[in-house]
């Protein structure tokens, strides 16, 4: 699959990320690479530098990987995930400051149509008071 | 003077889909609109405002409701087909049969 840009959604809870992935693939489809991760590994609530890289790894795609995450650490641990990735990929993955779950479903919605990285996180973020 | 390759052509059809134009149907009309190379235009009256059909936060921020008759403008060669494919499209009733 893909020529698309891959999307990564983090949030603290898996419930989240799990349903707004479900969204993305019943509103856009399955054209784009898509990824949540969520939670730390004693079932709580959290998010971890090491499966955000699992994630971003899982869509990688050679268009990018847009990511969108909920609240603080999911953001800050998302930015380190992206400073841990190979130099000839961390120019390729960026953080979209947009609300998680609408901000998915537009990403992956202009991610379908073959849109450049920067054009996709420029969409998620039109949603974004400026 | 006119050119006929620079005038746009239009096409109008009534949305009868349910709960108008909300988001699901709103993915649908934006990856069809993508998939043609002409520049597409959307408007709930003729007289606009129109908004980018390629633009899936535009198509979703406009809320046009049930019965909206919807507008659309397309100038480019594929033009008449993006046409035929974004109307046929909303008859369809987006596909999302009841």
């Amino acid at each position: 699959m893909s020529g698309n840009v891959g999307i990564v959604i983090v949030s603290h809870s898996p419930l989240v990320a799990e349903g707004a992935a479900d969204m993305v693939r019943q509103m856009v489809g399955d054209e784009v690479p898509l990824a949540w991760c969520g939670g730390n590994p004693e079932g709580g609530l959290g998010t971890s530098v090491q499966s955000i890289m699992d994630a971003i790894d899982r869509v990688w795609s050679e268009k990018g990987v847009a990511i969108l995450v909920d609240l603080g650490g999911a953001e800050t641990n998302s930015e380190m995930a992206i400073e841990m990735l190979p130099d000839d990929r961390q120019g390729r993955v960026v953080v979209c400051n947009a609300p998680i779950v609408e901000g998915a479903v537009m990403a992956a919605t202009e991610a379908s149509g073959g849109a450049s990285l920067d054009q996709v996180r420029r969409t998620a973020e039109e949603l974004s008071p400026q | 003077m006119t050119d006929a390759a620079l005038t746009p052509a239009h096409a109008a059809v009534l949305m009868t889909h349910d709960v108008g134009l909300h988001a699901r149907p709103s993915v649908k009309l934006t990856k069809l609109a993508k998939t043609f190379q002409a520049s597409i235009a959307l408007a709930q009256s003729e007289d606009g405002p129109w908004i980018d059909a390629k633009s899936i936060v535009k198509v979703m921020a406009m809320k046009a409701p049930k019965d909206t008759t919807l507008h659309f403008r397309a100038s480019g060669a594929d033009a008449e087909e993006a046409l035929k494919a974004l109307v046929a499209l909303v008859e369809r009733d987006f596909d999302e049969g009841h």
